[in-house]
This record gives structure tokens, sequence and C-alpha cells, in this order.
């Protein structure tokens, strides 16, 4: 019988990581993902899994190691943060080109300098042309159960892409919640038994990986990198709804809450979407039509969908938890403000930064975003507007 | 080489699923410099079929018989390897065998 247990974030993805008993672990301890990793390891001392461990010397070599096992045929899994994805990034975008479903957890920490261990997702951002698909989780039920559908998404055989499991450091990564668990043989029927695409180990069926890709076919193979794309968005979507079937829990790329009469609404993604919901039911209390749309699925973006959510809404105020030095806002605003721009009839969008480098946002400061977007009527002056930093 | 197939139509990820398809490859066409086989030097020791990095010394009923320009990238490690003097190199366009 499923049991409800309390974890933390970390411990749920080593939990479900530990269910999943994957053939290959290959990863590098960093704050804050070192407590995940410290339970699986837990795991694997006890002989609860079957898991090869590879305990590597960085993680560029962590994900080298998973490119590897991943191109032998096994199910793999890692997990890191900030400065570890960043060491990495050169091997994020091979396990993508090589469409080998790895399934990795980023516990989102701030990038240095100056050092901080905290949350945001200037980390996972970094990496969003990378390939990966990427789900952004409110909580730790959500990484639980996004573990599971992320290994069937990432091995459905019109993806074959790995995929992304963030959470935000300390704040859902160390925080201990009630998570409604599985029995194994529920995840283990769930998930079915991994069917490599032309394993190396294969000896039969010989296959080269990763060979000289120069002008005369290189761009095609990024073609079809899109194509997966494109395709995974369905797939995602179809799992979810298979996945939110089998456990009474409900999944999708979206998560609306009270936006069908709103005049106004938030968009944002992970645990701040917690925080907001609890603002929306306030205000909603006092009769203020305000709503809130999560993002889980940020690649693919579900840019049909999010049309759908935001069109006929009066304001929106987008809230990133990453700058982009530079660019025209966040990168969630980007995305949310291109896919409204050819709406008829769209509502103003603004943006705001905030919790940069792990600084909390509160309920009162989100409620003050609602009561701006309530007031301003048409558009709000200003495009990019900061939160909680001082001297603004 | 077949440039002309589309994105639909090739193995994802560049991978290659049909082993030994280098023999479709012609990396003789980088070649600058030609081995030229001196046969009464040679003493059909078959050093240079060892060394060979791309298998294009020809060999017939046991004797070292020339070089398959196909796959010959001019290297000169056959030149370099031979005991005997029976392999030289010349620049490709200026000088016959």
């Amino acid at each position: 019988m499923a049991r409800s247990m309390a974890m933390a974030g970390n411990i749920a993805a080593a939990y479900s990581t530990k269910q999943i008993n994957p053939h290959v672990v290959a990863a590098y301890p960093i704050t804050p993902q070192t407590t995940m990793m410290e339970k699986f390891s837990e795991y694997v001392a006890n002989g609860e899994v079957d898991t090869e461990l590879i305990c590597v010397e960085s993680e560029h070599s962590a994900m080298s190691a998973c490119v590897g096992a991943a191109a032998a045929g096994g199910r793999v899994i890692t997990s890191t943060a900030a400065n570890g994805l960043a060491l990495m990034f050169e091997i994020v975008y091979i396990a993508a080109s090589n469409r080998l479903p790895i399934i990795m957890c980023v516990m989102n920490r701030a990038l240095s300098a100056p050092i901080n261990i905290h949350g945001d997702h200037s980390d996972s951002m970094g990496c969003r042309d990378s390939g990966w698909i990427q789900i952004y989780n409110e909580n730790a039920q959500e990484v639980y159960d996004t573990m599971f559908m992320g290994v069937r998404i990432g091995e459905h055989k019109d993806v074959r892409l790995p995929v992304m499991v963030n959470l935000d450091g300390f704040i859902t990564s160390h925080k201990i919640e009630k998570v409604d668990t599985l029995e194994d043989a529920e995840v283990r029927k769930f998930i079915g038994e991994y069917e490599p695409f032309y394993p190396l180990l294969d000896i039969e069926n010989p296959v080269t990986y990763g060979p000289l890709d120069l002008t005369d076919y290189y761009f095609e193979h990024k073609r079809q990198q899109v194509e997966a794309m494109e395709k995974a968005l369905p797939v995602v979507k179809k799992i979810s709804k298979e996945y939110s079937n089998y456990t009474g829990r409900n999944y999708d790329i979206l998560e609306s809450y009270h936006l069908d009469d709103a005049d106004c609404a938030i968009v944002t993604m992970s645990s701040t979407a917690g925080t907001t919901k609890f603002v929306v039911d306030k205000m909603r209390s006092e009769g203020k039509k305000v709503g809130m749309l999560k993002v889980r699925l940020f690649r693919p973006f579900p840019v049909e969908e999010i049309r759908e959510c935001l069109s006929g809404l009066k304001s929106v105020a987008v809230l990133d938890r990453s700058a982009s030095f530079g660019g025209f806002g966040g990168p969630l605003f980007n995305e949310i403000r291109n896919a409204m721009y050819d709406v008829d009839g769209k509502p103003s969008i603004v943006n705001y930064i905030f919790g940069l480098g792990g600084r909390d946002i509160s309920a009162v400061q989100i409620e003050g975003v609602y009561d701006r977007l309530m007031t301003a009527q048409a558009k709000m002056p200003g495009d990019v507007h900061y939160i909680g930093v001082r001297g603004d | 080489m077949d440039q002309e197939k589309t994105w639909k139509e090739i193995p994802w990820g560049g991978l290659i699923l049909d082993a030994g398809n280098a023999q479709e490859y012609h990396t003789g066409d980088w070649r600058t410099e030609r081995p030229v086989h001196i046969m009464e030097n040679c003493k059909h020791c078959m050093y240079c079929w060892i060394c060979c990095p791309d298998s294009a010394v020809i060999v017939k009923d046991k004797k070292m018989v020339g070089v398959d320009f196909d796959f010959c990238k001019g290297c000169g490690i056959c030149m370099k390897v031979c005991p005997f003097d029976a392999i030289k190199m010349v620049v490709e366009g200026e000088e016959g065998d």
C-alpha cells in the first residue's frame, strides 16, 4: 500500500531514484544537491538497489560517465546544482545531441560570483538551449512524481531526450513535506522495462556515437533535435495524464489557478507558485479577480497552451527567478510575451525579477504586484521591474 | 558519400549504424604526397601492410603489389618503416612512378 512519508525534496528525489533502480548513477556532490546523493549512496551501501554508483572527480566527469552509460544502453540518473551544472555544460549538450534519455535533478542555485549557495534559476536557465526537457517543480511531491514521469517522457520513442527535473535549492530541496509515495511494484509497472535504442553493448549491431559531423550534415542533426522537442510536448501531456489517472494526483504541463474569470494574473515557476496560490486565496476571499499560471514545462515551451490560458486577461506579471544580463527581461518573460505577441486583445505583460541568490519573496510582495496590476487598468509603465532588491 | 539526404532520412545524433562504412569514405582525397613502390627493392616483409593506418597496402598472393589510392592519405608511415628503401614519397602531380 502506498504510504505518506515526511521527506525533504532531496530525499524525495533519492527515494524515487531508488524506486526507479537505474543501471547507473554518476554524480559529484554540490550544495544543495548533496543530501540527495548521500541518501542514494546509503541505498547502494545497504544493497537496496542494483545501481552501479560511480563516484567521479567532477561534474564534467559525472555527465561524461552518464553519457557513456546511457550510450551503452543503461537507464541513467544524475543530479547537480549551480556551479556543478556550469562545469557540466559541455557534456549537457552532448547528452541531448546524442539523444540519451538521462534524468538529472537540478537543485536550482545561484551561480557565482559572489559565491552563494541559495536558490535561483540562473543555473538551469543557462541550459535552456541545450536540448534538455526542463520541468520545474513546486514541492517535494512534484519532484517525486516528476522523476517517474521524466523516465517515461525521456525514453519515449518519439522523444529520446534527457530530462532535467528542477527544484528550488534549499526552499524545496531541504524543506520537509508530506509526500505520498507509490509501492516499488507500482513504480516498476508505470516506468516499465528500459528498451535502449542503439546500445553500444549490443555487439551484434555495432554503432558509432559522436563522429565528426561538419557542414554537410550537422544542421540536419540539429533540425532533428528541434523536431524531437516538438514531439515531446504531446508526449509530456499524455504521460502526465496517464500518471494522473494512475495515482489520482493531477499533473499537466501548466497549472492554472483561478484563471477562468480573472482580470489579472501572475505567471511563475517552482516554489514561488505555492506562495502565489496563498496570495490568490486571500485576495479571492476579498472579492478580487486574480489568478495564477504555473509553468511546469519550460522546455519544450508550450506556446499554444500559454495563449489559451492568458487570453482574456487584462494584465499579467511574469515573475522570473533569474536575470538575463543585457537581455529584455528574464527568460520566462521573454517566452511569455513572445508567445502572446500575435494574440488579439492580448493582456499587457510586465516582468518582475525576484529572489536572486535565494532572497525571500513574501506574500506581501506578491500581493503588491497584484495591487499594481489591478490599479494600472491598461498597460503598466515600464517593462522590467524588481522585487525585493534594495534601491529598486 | 550521399550528401543529399534530408534530416528525416538519417539516424539521429549522427549515429553510424552500419559497421565498416568507412569504406565508402575515400580518404585518399586528402593526399598531397604519394608513396611510390620500388619493386626491385621490396622483400615483401609486409611491414608496410602492418603499419598502414588506412589498410591501403594491397597484397596479392603474399606479395606487396601496390597502394589503394582511394584510401591512402599519403602519411608516409610506409616509407618511414620500410627497412629496404622500397617506398619513396613524391609530391602529387610532380613525378610519375
